[in-house]
């Protein structure tokens, strides 16, 4: 799609279904109400890094342009803080459109290849899973070894400071019972 | 003694660990009971939400479930765990069909969630339980000299705004001024860090942060107060990196707002984890 070349959209790229399948995740429902205002797009401290801004993301998304959407890096850049949901003179749940997206994009194996935002969604869902918490000095060094392991010699002066400050923990925490954890998870993918 | 069920937080016993001994300190001083939450667990942040929306609110539910137990409202100190566990609240209300598949995971491990503990942050617990006038009672050391730029992020505001207002919040900057320090005009106070993208996109959050400060600086700000551990780091860590990238010198202490308010409180700085801060300049005391 978007290789620096122009790219047109023709019917066949369209998946009817996907305006409907996403307005009907909790949170999508008022996308339909859309005035493409571009307010989503202003308040974005991100937007600039993008490459579809929210509002060209939400207008895809109602032309079932599924493939352009999730192949988007705008998804994942979202840090999730909320100010275009606050702003929408619609009440659209921006915000929480997105993580569908982005959750859309996991399940289809869609989102941006080597791009480490889902790969850390993804080592973090892990960890949370079988641990109960989350490791911040291992996440990183995971993350580092699946995306760029030189990035770990960049880390290292920091790292380093925060070792000598007392702020890194090497261990990998733990819930006293992780299965107790893993038992709520089970039971809820059997419901 | 007004008892509060305390949800630290995974990064409250690392990145944030200044965060937790000095809000543990601030309430001891002030008379306010933390409980920690019985083997609490992970909040999921943003990334669980981003896998499995379902799963995210059932660790949740669980932590919510725990705390309810124990009879008092729950403290999250860390944006992140305070937005997810509202946020929970929140959804579970609003989607029936989300709420029963919630409680048939919790029910499994014969737990139940009935949506009765109040999620808190440690501001507007001090805002609103302890109230500025009490605060202002136990300044012993006002923060002359402190110009302080009050920086809120945003999950602590946003997006229920449930105690300030979610783009012009202002309870920060009320209990700084009642510490005695100078408050600066500061537009980007509710505006984004970035969270993990500092993690995953360094050039993208080094940028964000060197904005955040240079607009601090502008204000002629000498320290940034903080509310969120993430915040915190990303605006400390990489001072060094946007004076090589920007050829711009940011430098500026970023202090959680809890360890300011021991220090006007008269508690010794140690006991607020400041020597853990990596920038500690004037007005702050030295760190030997």
């Amino acid at each position: 799609m978007h290789n620096g070349t122009t790219h047109c959209r023709y019917a066949e790229d369209v998946n009817p279904a996907f305006p409907a399948e996403i307005m009907a995740k909790p949170g999508g429902e008022a996308l339909r109400d859309c005035i493409q205002c571009g307010t989503c797009s202003g308040a974005c401290p991100m937007s600039v890094h993008m490459d579809l801004t929210p509002r060209r993301v939400i207008a895809l998304t109602r032309a079932g342009l599924e493939r352009d959407v999730l192949e988007s890096a705008t998804p994942w850049l979202c840090a999730s803080c909320y100010e275009c949901q606050v702003r929408c003179p619609r009440d659209i749940k921006v915000t929480e459109v997105m993580y569908a997206l982005k959750r859309r994009a996991i399940e289809k194996g869609l989102y941006p290849k080597r791009f480490p935002i889902p790969v850390l969604a993804t080592a973090f869902y892990r960890m949370v899973a079988t641990h109960g918490r989350n490791s911040e000095s291992r996440l990183v060094i995971e993350l580092a070894l699946r995306t760029n392991p030189l990035s770990l010699l960049k880390m290292a002066p920091i790292g380093l400071k925060l070792l000598r400050t007392g702020r890194m923990v090497f261990g990998q925490d733990h819930i006293k019972d992780p299965k107790q954890l893993q038992t709520i998870l089970d039971a809820m993918e059997e419901s | 003694m007004t008892a509060y069920a305390y949800y630290p937080g995974c990064s409250l016993s690392g990145l944030g660990k200044p965060y937790d001994e000095s809000l543990r300190a601030v309430f001891g001083h002030l008379g306010l009971g933390l409980e920690e939450i019985p083997d609490w667990n992970c909040c999921g942040a943003t990334s669980y939400m981003s896998v499995s929306q379902e799963k995210a609110l059932a660790l949740a539910a669980r932590n919510l479930a725990l705390a309810e137990q124990m009879h008092a409202d729950v403290v999250a100190p860390c944006a992140a765990c305070y937005l997810v566990l509202s946020k929970a609240q929140h959804m579970m209300g609003e989607y029936p069909a989300l709420a029963t598949k919630v409680q048939t995971g919790l029910r499994a491990a014969g737990l139940a969630y009935q949506g009765c503990a109040k999620v808190r942050h440690p501001l507007d617990i001090l805002i609103n339980d302890v109230g500025l006038e009490a605060i202002r009672a136990k300044v012993v050391h006002p923060l002359a000299g402190y110009r302080i730029a009050p920086y809120y992020g945003c999950q602590v505001v946003r997006p229920y705004g449930t105690f300030d207002d979610p783009l012009r919040p202002q309870t920060l900057d009320r209990l700084m001024a009642a510490l005695g320090a100078t408050v600066v005009e500061y537009p980007l106070k509710a505006h984004c860090c970035g969270g993990s993208l500092m993690g995953t996109m360094e050039e993208i959050g080094v940028r964000l942060n060197f904005l955040l400060l240079k607009e601090a600086k502008a204000r002629t700000a000498n320290v940034l107060a903080t509310v969120c551990p993430l915040c915190q780091y990303n605006l400390e860590a990489y001072q060094d990196k946007m004076r090589r990238s920007f050829h711009e010198d940011v430098r500026l202490p970023i202090v959680y707002f809890t360890q300011l308010l021991g220090l006007a409180f008269g508690l010794a700085p140690k006991a607020l984890g400041l020597q853990r801060n990596f920038v500690v300049s004037e007005p702050l005391p030295a760190m030997v």
